[in-house]
């Protein structure tokens, strides 16, 4: 490495050295790019534009930070946000409110916003649990067909969408199928004759190996009153129809014993509170819509 | 250009001494102003430490990488609030060692998933997540449900985060056991739940909820799943908004 720094201008291209050497490579002393050198200065400008204008140093006492001569800050600017699109939705979210849930549909704005609103809100809250295409699974009842727990009109799905079953709700809809074995209310020839007489109402009978007319005399003393006397169940307390093979819990007959044995309690939680009420009615506007509205 | 950087370029004490002045400068100007400020955090109602079977949780869900995929961080914008709830505050995570915001969401944000779904959901979809979500690309966890959760050094735990400034009492942490216990298994034998609501409940002085319950359907073991659920169904369900005074935290 040369000593001294002051370099040799170099022939070819005019240009002073640095004058570092490495075995005879030298290195040329060109200036900084003057487009790079200019964006450097112009990005430090900026910097002192942005400080003034917006929230920047943090100075203590009553006054906290400097705020910026635009006062922005995220929370405002997120509320304003929700805001504005809340009063962009309102007129139409008035009107909800204020038509009555089966004159929805006579209204063609109406119901395309409600159905709109109403496929958002499920796809975020409800389909984990129902599928993105509202068909259920085991635990989780469909929604497409006509067959409802809790009654399929479109007040009584506002309804549970609002309370939930089983939730923290005080009103929740709430029922209780006993654990028949577990409790040793019947013992296990009656369950297994008893879910034998079940699936028989669905054509299915044979197939567990139980006594189906055992089983039927056990139905009428223990079941009839919430699944009603030929099994058709009962919406009022939410008792499921037995006779038209859609099971939420299964429908093989170790489904069905094992329901019988340990009783099922599904939840579904409450969504007033986490959804507004427009919410929830467009849900239920949505959810009747998918096929099995009664 | 003048050529004296050439005097700092060779004298390589000079150098190290210049970088440290110039590197301290700009850390400090980040630091030194935050030990004026009154507090980062704002003041909220319904705040309280982990309990034991939720801080067992909270070890699972780190131990297990969920923050990998999950942030707990509910920006302050729009579409995050209009789906997930309340943007999260500074004060919800005050109590986190370490913090699980994440950086990274291959599944959703979980800042208040708690509440949102059913226990029996949780297990189902820990054990196989494709039971009840289709297309979802998370692994399953059916381990946890078979694994005895291991809290014979729970106090230990309320212990470590107690010199880091969360406020766990002496009580809290003699009684660490005795309270994951009651949490998870409400109608065990040694279940004391009024005690377990006296030191984090509505009657502690944080005045806020605690649920207890058999979170994973098993009443005969208390598992690794007991423990997760019930830290995810108390995530982002402390703080009452109702009494959340936004303008106060808007400075």
């Amino acid at each position: 490495m040369a000593d001294d720094h002051k370099g040799r201008v170099d022939e070819l291209s005019g240009v002073e050295t640095t004058g570092h050497s490495w075995d005879g490579l030298e290195e040329l002393n060109n200036p900084m790019p003057s487009w790079w050198l200019y964006t450097f200065y112009a990005s430090i400008v900026f910097a002192i534009g942005y400080m003034v204008l917006y929230p920047s140093w943090p100075v203590g006492g009553e006054k906290d930070h400097l705020k910026g001569t635009l006062a922005w800050n995220a929370r405002d600017a997120v509320n304003k946000a929700v805001k504005d699109a809340a009063a962009a939705k309102d007129p139409m979210v008035k009107k909800l409110m204020a038509t009555d849930i089966s004159a929805v549909r006579n209204d063609k704005a109406l119901a395309r916003f409600a159905g709109r609103s109403g496929k958002a809100a499920f796809g975020d809250n409800c389909a984990p649990c129902h599928g993105s295409g509202a068909t259920g699974s085991k635990g989780y009842p469909g929604l497409v067909d006509d067959d409802w727990l809790w009654g399929g009109t479109l007040e009584q799905i506002q309804h549970t969408i609002k309370v939930g079953i089983r939730s923290e709700h005080d009103e929740t809809r709430n029922n209780s199928m006993a654990a028949y074995g577990d409790d040793e209310l019947l013992d296990k020839t009656k369950i297994l004759n008893v879910a034998s007489y079940v699936l028989s109402l669905s054509g299915h009978g044979k197939e567990v190996g139980g006594d189906i007319a055992a089983g039927e005399a056990v139905f009428k003393e223990t079941c009839v009153s919430c699944h009603g006397p030929e099994g058709k169940g009962m919406q009022k307390q939410g008792a499921p129809n037995l006779s038209d093979d859609i099971w939420l819990f299964g429908g093989k007959p170790a489904d069905v014993i094992a329901t019988i044995t340990h009783g099922r309690k599904g939840l579904m939680p409450t969504w007033e509170g986490r959804l507004d009420e427009a919410t929830i009615k467009a849900l239920a506007i949505y959810v009747h819509n998918r096929g099995g509205g009664q | 250009m003048s050529n004296k950087h050439a005097i700092i370029e060779k004298n390589s004490i000079l150098m190290v001494v210049l970088i440290l002045i110039v590197v301290s400068i700009g850390g400090l100007v980040q630091i030194v102003p935050l030990f004026f400020l009154k507090s980062t955090i704002e003041k909220v109602e319904g705040m309280r430490p982990y309990t034991p079977l939720e801080l067992s949780g909270r070890n699972i869900y780190i131990r297990e990488g969920c923050y990998l995929c999950h942030s707990q961080m509910i920006r302050a914008l729009r579409d995050e609030v209009e789906r997930y709830g309340h943007y999260s505050l500074a004060a919800e995570s005050m109590y986190d060692h370490p913090f699980q915001w994440g950086s990274k969401r291959t599944g959703p944000d979980l800042a208040r998933l708690g509440n949102k779904y059913s226990d029996e959901w949780h297990v189902q979809h820990l054990i196989n997540p494709r039971d009840v979500v289709p297309a979802s690309v998370m692994p399953g966890y059916s381990f946890l449900a078979k694994t005895k959760l291991d809290y014979s050094n729970i106090g230990n735990h309320l212990k470590t985060n107690a010199t880091v400034g969360v406020p766990y009492s002496e009580a809290m942490i003699k009684n660490a056991k005795k309270d994951l216990e009651s949490q998870a298994n409400p109608d065990g034998d040694d279940s004391d739940t009024d005690a377990l609501e006296e030191r984090y409940g509505p009657d502690s002085s944080f005045k806020t909820k605690v649920v207890y319950r058999d979170f994973d359907g098993n009443a005969k073991m208390i598992s690794e799943m007991d423990a997760l659920i019930s830290y995810l169904q108390m995530l982002g369900t402390l703080v009452d908004f109702t009494k959340f005074n936004e303008k106060a935290t808007i400075r």
